[in-house]
C-alpha cells in the first residue's frame, strides 16, 4: 500500500478482483479509515462487489434457529451447533464453494470426508457438462495471454462476456496489443455464435445466429466442412450451407484460433454433447492450424474448487465420501440428485445461493432439513438456514487463493479489515472441522 | 526429533562403499550419528536389508498438468482407492493418484524424497499447493525454461549473464529447485502448432535453435552453481529414429564441466532410444545410446521404464502429446502456457501384446543393464508416463533377475526379443546396484548427496528397511519375492521417525520443500528486472507483482542460498 497525497488515503494496487472467472489482477483500491473509497480498473460488476462490503444491514452476528426464529448467538455456539448437525447427519450435502478461497475448500473437503458426506460445487449446475465432455474427449486449451499474443480469430459461442465477463475482451482476447498482434483488434477477427444478437454480438466482425437448441447440429456441420465432407442439408440450425463452408475455411486458415463457450452451450438441450462436439471441432482444426477452446467459468474461484477437489480426491465435483473413499458419479452423486431423491438429511452451504438457483423440488427438500449457511450476505438460502455464520469477503477482507478460468492461480489479497468479530470462511470451516474431530 | 537404533540389518550404502555389511545405524535428532543416543528406541532388523530412503528424481506428482491428468481420467481412479483411516486421508488414482495418496504410496515403497520435474512458472503456485498436500516426503520442483521468451532472447543476443540473472529470478519467483528443459524450442513452436524437429531446427520468430538453448542453459546452470545440473527432456521424444538426436544432445553441453556431478541430466531416455523408420520396423537403439552414455563423463540419464500398464502420459512437450493422440485417437488435453511452455496429456495403453510397447519395455531395461556404471543410469518410470511409480518393485525384480526377464519375454509380443538386445543380456543387478539407481545416484545427481541417498554420519535419518534376508534369498530365482518385499517396506524411517511398518502407514508427517535461491550481482539483477517489468506489462496476462510465489505457499521450505555474485560483477 502507498500513501496517495491527493486523496489522503492508502492505495492497494495489483488487487485481484473476486467477482468473475476473468480474475483481473490489476485493480487499484483506495482505502481511508478501513473503508473502500474508490476502485479503479475494475468493471462495473467488480466495482460493485468491492463496495458491497459496505452494504447496509450486512450480517455480522451468527444466527441460530430457536423455536422457528433466528436469534443471535456467538461464533462458538454456532460452530458447535453446525458440527453437531453434521455429525448427526447420515448423508450430509456440502455445497457451493465457488466464491471462496482454495484454503476454505480444503477444510470443506476434510469435513466432507470426516462425516462421510457428499461434496459438490456450483460447477454441478454450470460447467458440469463441460467436465463430462472433457472426461470423454479431452480439451486442447491455453492460458489467456496465449490468446492475447497470438490469436487472430476469436469465437464466443453461447456466452455474452460484455455482460458476464466485462473485461475479458479488453484484457485478453480482442482489444489488447499482443506480441504477434501489434495492432490489437485490427489484427483479429471476432465471431459470435448465439441464439440472439447480444451486446457482444453487436461488436463482432461476424454474428451467426443459430436456432435455439441447434448448436449440436451446427457444430457437427462445421466439423463436416472442416474435415472435407459434404453437408447433406441446405440449412443447419438456421445457418446456410454456404455460410457454414465459408466459416470452416476461415477457421482452417487462421493462424491461431480460440473458442470461448458459456452456458448457451452447456445448459441447452444437448448439454455435454454440445461441448463434446465443440472440443472435437477444436481437435479437428489442429490438423490444419492452431486452435484452442476454453469454458467461460463464472464465479471467480469455481475453477479453484475443481482443482483442489481433484488433487485431493481425483474428481472435480459431485464427490461422495459415504464409502470412506471418494466416489464420483454425476447424476447420482451431484447435489440436485442427492436432494431430489430425498437422500440428504443435512446441508452445509458455503459461498453460494442454491435456494435462489436450484429447481423448486430441490429447494423444497432443502427447506426440510437442518441447514448451515456460511457466507457474507443475507440470501434466500440464509433465510432458510438453521445456523447462519456470516463470513468475510475473500479477496477484499481476507486473503486467499483463486484460480482463473484458464487455471492460472493467483493470490487474492486483503485490502480492508472485515467487520469486528466476523471470521473468514476458512477459519469458520477449520473450527467446524476441529469441533467434529474433537474427542475422536 | 526422534532417536533410533536400527540393529542387525544388512546395509547397502553405495555412497559410503558399504556393500551388504551387517551393521547398526544410529539416528539422533533426525540425523545419522556415530553413537547411539541414550534412551533411543531399538529396531531389530535381523534378516532384513537396509538402504537409505529412496530418492525420486523425476516423477510427475504435483501441479497443473498432473491435475489435468486426474481430471481427464475418472476411469483410472477406481482401479486404486484408499479409504480414510484414523491416520490417513482418503484418495484415488492408479496412474494419477491424488496428493495424500501419492505420499502414502511412495512411503510404503521406502521412498523419502521425490521431485516433480515440470512446473510451468506461471502455474508455480498450483504446484506448491499440491506439494503441500503430499505427506511423507521431502519435495521440490523444477521450473520449465524450454520455451521461455526471456531466456531465448538473452541467449540469442549472446547475453549469457542476463540469461543467468533471469534464471536466478525465475527460481526465486517460482520457489523452484532446478532448471528443467522440455523439448527445447519445440514448446514455443507449438504455439503455432509446429515443432522443432532437430537440434538445429530454429524456433519460429525467435531465430534460435534447440542446440543453442541447451548449450546456453547448461552454461547458465553452472554459472549460477545450482545443486542439480540442467534437467533435459530432449527433442523428438517418442519419434522413430530419435536415438540420433539423443546421441547428438549428449554432446551439446560437453564443454561445460562440474567437478562434483554431471552437467547434463538427460531424462526418461527410454523414450529417446528408438530406431526404425516406420512403426513396422520400430526397434531398440538402446545399445547405441548406452555406448554414448558409457563414453561421456558429463552426462547421466534416468531410464523412464515402460511397465506395460494402462497409464496417463503427461509432459510439457505439447507437440509430442498431440502426435501421440493422433496415433491413438484417445482423449487429449493441451495446456499452452504463455511465454513459457506447452504441457499436454493423453492416456496410453502399453499393451504387452503390442510390438511397440513390448520393445519399449525392453529398451528401458536394456539401458539399465547396458550402461556399465549404475551411477550413470537412474531408475524411473517418468511417472506416470512409462507407468506408475508403484511398479518400481517390479522393475527392480526385472533388473535383478534374468529368469524374470525371460519369463516376461515369453509373455510379451515376440518383437521385444527380436528387435532389442534384451534376450542376450546376462547381467543381473545386486542390491548395491539397486541402492545406487534408486537412491545414491539420484541424490548425487540432484546435488543433495551431503544429506540424502546415504547413511553416513550427518545424513538425514531417512532409512528404508526391506524384509529380505540376503544370505538366504537368491533374487535371480525368487524374483517374485523381491517384488513383494520392495512393494511394502518393513520400515520406512524419515528423520528418525518410523512412518511405515510392515507396509502400513503408522505415522503421517509433512516433509520439506527444497528450493534454490542464487544471488547474482545487484546491478545486473536490476537491469534484468527492468527488462522483465517492461515485457510483463505487454505480454503476460498477470501483473508482475502477482507472479512470484508468496512465501506462504511453501510449507516447511528449505531455501538453498547460493552466492553467484560473480555473475555480472
Amino acid at each position: 500500500m502507498q500513501e496517495s497525497l491527493s486523496k489522503r488515503c492508502t492505495v492497494a494496487s495489483d488487487v485481484v478482483c473476486p467477482f468473475c472467472g476473468t480474475l483481473c489482477d490489476d485493480i487499484e483500491v483506495d482505502v481511508k479509515d478501513n473503508k473502500i473509497t474508490d476502485v479503479r480498473h475494475a468493471c462495473r460488476i467488480g466495482t460493485a462487489k468491492f463496495f458491497s462490503v459496505l452494504e447496509e444491514g450486512r450480517p455480522t452476528k451468527p444466527l441460530i434457529r430457536k423455536n422457528g426464529v433466528m436469534v443471535e448467538t456467538t461464533v462458538d455456539t454456532a460452530v458447535k451447533k453446525a458440527a453437531e448437525i453434521l455429525k448427526k447427519s447420515i448423508r450430509p450435502l456440502l455445497y457451493g464453494w465457488s466464491s471462496t478461497s482454495c484454503e476454505a475448500h480444503a477444510h470443506g473437503i476434510a469435513i466432507a470426508e470426516e462425516v462421510g458426506g457428499v461434496i459438490d460445487g456450483t460447477t454441478s449446475v454450470c460447467h458440469g457438462p463441460s467436465v463430462l465432455a472433457i472426461q470423454d474427449v479431452g480439451c486442447p486449451s491455453c492460458t489467456l495471454a496465449e490468446v492475447k499474443n497470438r490469436a487472430d480469430l476469436v469465437i464466443y459461442w453461447g456466452c455474452n462476456p460484455m455482460h458476464a465477463h466485462p473485461r475479458h475482451l479488453s484484457r485478453y482476447t480482442i482489444y489488447p496489443r499482443g506480441y504477434f498482434r501489434e495492432r490489437g483488434h485490427q489484427d483479429r477477427e471476432l465471431i459470435v455464435i448465439d441464439v440472439r444478437k447480444t451486446d457482444t454480438a453487436k461488436i463482432a466482425n461476424k454474428f451467426i445466429k443459430v436456432d435455439y437448441g441447434r448448436d449440436y447440429e451446427l457444430l457437427g456441420a462445421i466439423r463436416a466442412a472442416v474435415n472435407g465432407n459434404e453437408i447433406n442439408a441446405e440449412v443447419v440450425g438456421g445457418v446456410t450451407k454456404e455460410e457454414i463452408q465459408k466459416l470452416a475455411e476461415k477457421l482452417k486458415n487462421c493462424q491461431f484460433g480460440v473458442i470461448f463457450f458459456g452456458m448457451g452451450l452447456t445448459m441447452t438441450s444437448a448439454k455435454h454433447r454440445n461441448i463434446d462436439n465443440a472440443i472435437c471441432l477444436t481437435k479437428d482444426l489442429n490438423r490444419h492450424t492452431k486452435f484452442s477452446i476454453m469454458p467461460m467459468r463464472g464465479h471467480y474461484n469455481v475453477t479453484g474448487f475443481g482443482e483442489v477437489l481433484t488433487w485431493q480426491t481425483g474428481y472435480p465435483y459431485a464427490v461422495d465420501f459415504s464409502t470412506g473413499y471418494p466416489r464420483y458419479n454425476p447424476g447420482e452423486t451431484s447435489a440436485n440428485d442427492v436432494l431430489q431423491r430425498g437422500e440428504a438429511d443435512a446441508a452445509l452451504i458455503v459461498a453460494s445461493d442454491p435456494v435462489a438457483h436450484f429447481p423448486r423440488k430441490s429447494v423444497e427438500y432443502l427447506a426440510k432439513m437442518p441447514l448451515i449457511y456460511i457466507g457474507p450476505h443475507h440470501t434466500p438460502t440464509s433465510l432458510l438456514a438453521d445456523v447462519f455464520i456470516p463470513s468475510t469477503f475473500v479477496g477484499i477482507e481476507t486473503g486467499g487463493t483463486a484460480y482463473r478460468m484458464d487455471t492460472v492461480p493467483l493470490y487474492a489479497k486483503k485490502v480492508v479489515d472485515g467487520p469486528k468479530g466476523v471470521l473468514s470462511d476458512e477459519e469458520i470451516l477449520e473450527r467446524i472441522y476441529k469441533e467434529i474431530v474433537r474427542g475422536k | 526429533m526422534a532417536s533410533l537404533i536400527i540393529k542387525n540389518g544388512t546395509v547397502y550404502d553405495p555412497a559410503n562403499n558399504v556393500n551388504g555389511e551387517k551393521m547398526d545405524i544410529y539416528i539422533k535428532d533426525g540425523k545419522i550419528v556415530e553413537k547411539a543416543a541414550r534412551g533411543a528406541k531399538k529396531i531389530d532388523c535381523n534378516g532384513k536389508i537396509i538402504m537409505p530412503g529412496g530418492v525420486e528424481i523425476h516423477s510427475h506428482i504435483a501441479g497443473g498438468k498432473v491435475n489435468s491428468g486426474r481430471l481427464l481420467r475418472p476411469e483410472d481412479h477406481k482401479k486404486l482407492v484408499m479409504p480414510k483411516t484414523k491416520l490417513t486421508r482418503s484418495g484415488s488414482g492408479f496412474s494419477t493418484p491424488s496428493t495424500f495418496m501419492t505420499g502414502y504410496l511412495y512411503s510404503k515403497l521406502g521412498y523419502t524424497t521425490a521431485m516433480t520435474p515440470a512446473m510451468p512458472p506461471l502455474m508455480a503456485r498450483h504446484t506448491h499447493e499440491e506439494l503441500n498436500d503430499i505427506p511423507m516426503l521431502d519435495k521440490g520442483s523444477y521450473p520449465l525454461t524450454d520455451g521461455n521468451w526471456f531466456i531465448m532472447r538473452y541467449l540469442k543476443d549472446g547475453d549469457i549473464e542476463k540469461a543467468a540473472a533471469y534464471a536466478a529470478w525465475l527460481l526465486r519467483s517460482t520457489k523452484g529447485f532446478a532448471l528443467k528443459i522440455t523439448n527445447p524450442g519445440g514448446t514455443e513452436a507449438w504455439g503455432w502448432g509446429k515443432n522443432c524437429k532437430s537440434l538445429d531446427d530454429p524456433v519460429p520468430y525467435f531465430d534460435i535453435t534447440p542446440r543453442e538453448i541447451i548449450k546456453g542453459l547448461a552454461e547458465v546452470n553452472e554459472m549460477l552453481g545450482l545443486p542439480h545440473s540442467i534437467h533435459l527432456h530432449a527433442n523428438n521424444l517418442g519419434r522413430l529414429g530419435n536415438y540420433e538426436t539423443t546421441i547428438d544432445t549428449i554432446k551439446v553441453p560437453s564443454g561445460t564441466k562440474n567437478k562434483d556431478r554431471q552437467t547434463l541430466h538427460l531424462t526418461h531416455v527410454q523414450f529417446h532410444s528408438y530406431g526404425g523408420d516406420s512403426w513396422k520396423n520400430f526397434e531398440s537403439e538402446a545399445e547405441t545410446v548406452a555406448k554414448a552414455v558409457n563414453k561421456t563423463d558429463n552426462a547421466i540419464i534416468d531410464t523412464g521404464n515402460v511397465t506395460l500398464d494402462n497409464t496417463t502420459t503427461m509432459t510439457a512437450d505439447g507437440p509430442m502429446e498431440y502426435y501421440l493422440q493422433s496415433l491413438t485417437h484417445f482423449k487429449w488435453m493441451n495446456r499452452d502456457v504463455e511465454l513459457e511452455t506447452a504441457p499436454g496429456i493423453t492416456p496410453f495403453i502399453y499393451s504387452p501384446k503390442m510390438s511397440t510397447a513390448a520393445i519399449q519395455w525392453a529398451i528401458g531395461l536394456e539401458l539399465g543393464l547396458l550402461i556399465k556404471d549404475p551411477w550413470k543410469v537412474l531408475m524411473t518410470t517418468d511417472h506416470p508416463n512409462g507407468g506408475p511409480f508403484t511398479r518400481y518393485p517390479r522393475i527392480i525384480s526385472w533388473l535383478m533377475s534374468r529368469p524374470a526377464r525371460d519369463e516376461m519375454l515369453e509373455k510379451v509380443n515376440a518383437a521385444a526379443g527380436k528387435r532389442s538386445s534384451l534376450a542376450s543380456i546376462d547381467r543381473e543387478y545386486d542390491f548395491n546396484d539397486i541402492a545406487t539407481v534408486t537412491r545414491a545416484g539420484q541424490a548425487r545427481s540432484l546435488g543433495l548427496s551431503e544429506t540424502k541417498g546415504h547413511l553416513g554420519i550427518g545424513a538425514h535419518g531417512d532409512v528404508a528397511v526391506y524384509d529380505i534376508d540376503p544370505d538366504n534369498m537368491d533374487p535371480s530365482k525368487d524374483f517374485k519375492g523381491i517384488e513383494k518385499a520392495f512393494s511394502a517396506a518393513a520400515y520406512t524411517i524419515k528423520g528418525g521417525e518410523v512412518l511405515v511398518r510392515d507396509g502400513e502407514i503408522v505415522k503421517v508427517t509433512y516433509g520439506n520443500t527444497y528450493w534454490t535461491n542464487p544471488h547474482v550481482d545487484k546491478s545486473l539483477e536490476k537491469e534484468v528486472l527492468s527488462d522483465i517489468e517492461y515485457n510483463f506489462k505487454r505480454y503476460y496476462s498477470v501483473n508482475l507483482a502477482n507472479y512470484p510465489v508468496q512465501d506462504k505457499y511453501v510449507k516447511n521450505p528449505i531455501e538453498l542460498k547460493i552466492d553467484a555474485q560473480k555473475v555480472g560483477a
